[in-house]
């Protein structure tokens, strides 16, 4: 069984919900990212999504537009970010670390490449924003090879046909998409998610992680209750943005808020 | 029949170019659009309106203008320019906003979105929106925006909101990612109208559709003008519409050469260009594979160019699989081969050419004198020079 299938397995047992935070890797500089994933780690998250940088991140809002941006500045790429893969699994190879990016870093180093450095690293999933099931068979088998899941989106205005092709073509998770939007977005309705994860639940059991638009332990808690776990991103690399001229600042914040998130999740 | 060219397949393929790369919640309305897409392209109704459209707003046919003073003293091929600029908004970008915003007005959209370089895109997409009455949005690069001021009054006049781009290199790719942005955040409503034979299906097939009305009007003319088919076309690449529109009418005619010119900026060599078919190599951005200016670690590298309707790192997957078999060749031109073919058109003809256009025109100069007296050569002038009067004068250090 792939780390994150028991990951969510071990969660739905005692009754808790994921929590899963998204940074982008080399953001604010190379430096913070490895030690950044150990102090979440210890502050309870159950799975790490790491953004992969790059130069047109068309599903992404401005927060981690200007992510990417401060890393891509930093020299940061596929490659490198498999790098601080590689030391952060020097000391933790328990916890699930999923890529998420865009298709053409992984086209340029090519998918068996790709899928073999992934390997390596020791990477759980990889979660490829622009690159729907009916052009990912080919990437998605030599992932899955490999023990690596991947992991496909559904949005609020995914059929139930797409739901069925998603639950085919993806393991480990799903990743529900919350709002018609980018990420960091703040039109975020929880009944709308209610109503859509019933629809989606019905169709599949692979667990169902929610993103876009979490922005504190209130909405996450409420959210992740209708479903199997809450992704935080923009929130997050919003604290990095605020204290760019001290990275232990942003991490101090970052902390504080997944605390308060793991706190209100498991109440 | 069986060896007639029928690209691409159902799910947008040109052999391994093309296809759908989009995010998950724009998959919906890319679907809706291409049932929408194939009813309407064969119904009758449509096309009527289509035609009537293109004849008493567009102002089409345009003319096939036989360029005897300029074929005379370059002394080879007869050169013959479809005449593109004299389109209503001066350029070949009208033929497919006409078209797409007729969708639109069939699938109830009430808002419409573009992405723009040059700007004539962007102008041509107010310009439909206002004669519709709906809602318009325009994306362009915040760097465009300041060389082509003339293009942004002109989309204001007709009503549209236009919004600089601040992010990335600030030139057409990053309003491509802004306009995808704000589709994904309006679907229900809004129709985005690509500019060019780039993003995901449906896109690259319907835009080379509704463009090649200009291959099939020069098809006949040259008949009409010569007894024959031309031996060869010539137009500028940026995302591609205006060559594949010339181009796509004569795949199956093989004694027609056909050249794609890409703008090389400073030259190729430099790096400091926008010719993803001659230096880039084959990738995946804004919703398709196609040929794309990108590092070793997959990022878009920023790309150079004097005109902004060239300036783009992608290329429209069509003319990827056209390079990949040889069936048209694609060459390039530097900013300053450019501006001698801009001087040249105008003093020979007395027609001012776009920047973009200028790039056609450049490589025309090389390849007429190769050519014999009874050769006859079509040089797609896409766009007029009026938007680049600025940028010109500004060169020749004149303040207007
Ligand atoms: C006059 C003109 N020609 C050519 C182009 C390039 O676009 P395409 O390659 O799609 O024809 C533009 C784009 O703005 C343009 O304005």
């Amino acid at each position: 069984m792939s780390r994150l299938a028991s990951t969510f397995e071990e969660l739905a047992k005692t009754g808790r919900k994921a929590l899963i935070p998204f940074i982008t890797a080399g953001d604010p500089t190379p430096n913070f990212t490895v030690p950044m994933m150990h102090a979440m780690v210890k502050a309870g998250v159950d799975v790490i999504e790491l953004g992969i940088p790059f130069s047109d991140p068309m599903a992404d809002g401005p927060v981690i537009q200007r992510a990417s941006e401060r890393a891509l500045a930093h020299k940061m790429s596929l490659r490198r970010t498999l790098e601080l893969v590689i030391e952060f699994r020097k000391t933790d190879d328990k916890t699930p670390v999923v890529l998420m990016g865009y298709l053409n870093p992984i086209e340029a180093m090519g998918y068996e490449d790709f899928a073999n450095a992934a390997q390596r690293a020791d990477i759980d999933g990889v979660l490829t924003v622009d690159l729907p099931p009916e052009e990912g068979s080919e990437c998605s088998a030599l992932l899955k090879a490999r023990g690596i899941d991947p992991i496909f989106l559904l949005a609020p205005n995914s059929t139930d046909e797409r739901v069925q092709k998603m639950d085919l073509a993806g393991s480990g998770y799903i990743y529900y998409v919350s709002l018609k939007g980018v990420t960091g977005a703040g039109h975020l309705n929880i009944t709308d998610v209610e109503n859509k994860l019933k629809q989606i639940k019905a169709h599949t059991n692979l667990p169902i992680a929610i993103g876009f638009g979490v922005k504190d332990a209130q909405t996450a808690q409420a959210i992740a209750n209708v479903g199997d776990g809450v992704v935080i991103g923009s929130a997050l690399i919003s604290k990095v943005e605020a204290n760019l001229d001290n990275p232990e600042q942003a991490s101090k914040e970052i902390i504080e808020l997944l605390v308060s998130i793991r706190q209100a999740l498991d109440n | 029949m069986n060896n007639k060219y029928n690209m691409p397949d159902d799910r947008g393929h040109f052999g391994p170019y093309g296809g759908i790369f989009v995010a998950e919640t724009l998959m919906p309305p890319i679907q809706e659009l291409n049932e929408a897409y194939q009813r309407y392209i064969n119904d009758p109704e449509f096309i009527a309106e289509l035609d009537k459209d293109l004849k008493y707003y567009v102002g089409r046919p345009s003319p096939l203008y036989h360029a005897e003073r300029w074929s005379r003293e370059l002394g080879g091929a007869q050169i013959y320019l479809k005449r593109e600029d004299l389109n209503h908004t001066g350029s070949h970008k009208i033929n497919n906003t006409v078209g797409q915003a007729l969708l639109a007005k069939r699938m109830g959209k009430t808002r419409i979105i573009a992405e723009t370089g040059a700007g004539q895109h962007g102008v041509a997409t107010a310009t439909i929106a206002a004669r519709l009455g709906l809602e318009c949005v325009v994306y362009m690069g915040a760097v465009d925006v300041a060389r082509q001021s003339l293009n942004v009054y002109r989309m204001k006049l007709l009503g549209a909101k236009v919004v600089a781009v601040e992010s990335g290199s600030k030139t057409l790719k990053d309003a491509l990612n802004e306009a995808l942005r704000d589709w994904v955040t309006n679907v229900d409503n809004t129709f985005y109208i690509i500019g060019t034979v780039a993003g995901p299906h449906p896109y690259p097939a319907m835009v080379r559709d509704f463009q090649s009305i200009i291959g099939r009007e020069a098809k006949e003319q040259c008949i009409e003008a010569t007894g024959r088919l031309p031996d060869a076309l010539v137009a500028c690449v940026g995302g591609g519409s205006n060559a594949i529109g010339l181009f796509y009418p004569f795949i199956d005619d093989a004694s027609v050469k056909m050249y794609g010119v890409e703008a090389a900026g400073d030259g190729v060599a430099t790096g400091r260009h926008s010719a993803p078919l001659c230096a880039g190599r084959p990738g995946v951005l804004h919703g398709n594979r196609t040929y794309l200016m990108c590092d070793d670690d997959g990022e878009i590298i920023e790309t150079h160019s004097i005109s902004a309707g060239l300036d783009y790192p992608g290329v429209g997957p069509e003319h990827a699989w056209l390079k990949d078999t040889g069936r048209a060749t694609y060459v390039n031109i530097t900013d300053t081969e450019a501006l001698e073919g801009f001087y040249a058109l105008t003093r020979m003809e007395g027609i001012i050419p776009a920047l973009e256009s200028s790039h056609a025109m450049a490589y025309a100069m090389k390849l007429a004198p190769t050519m014999s007296k009874d050769e006859t050569l079509i040089i797609n002038l896409s766009g007029r020079g009026d938007k680049d009067m600025q940028t010109m004068a500004k060169r020749e250090g004149i303040e207007l």
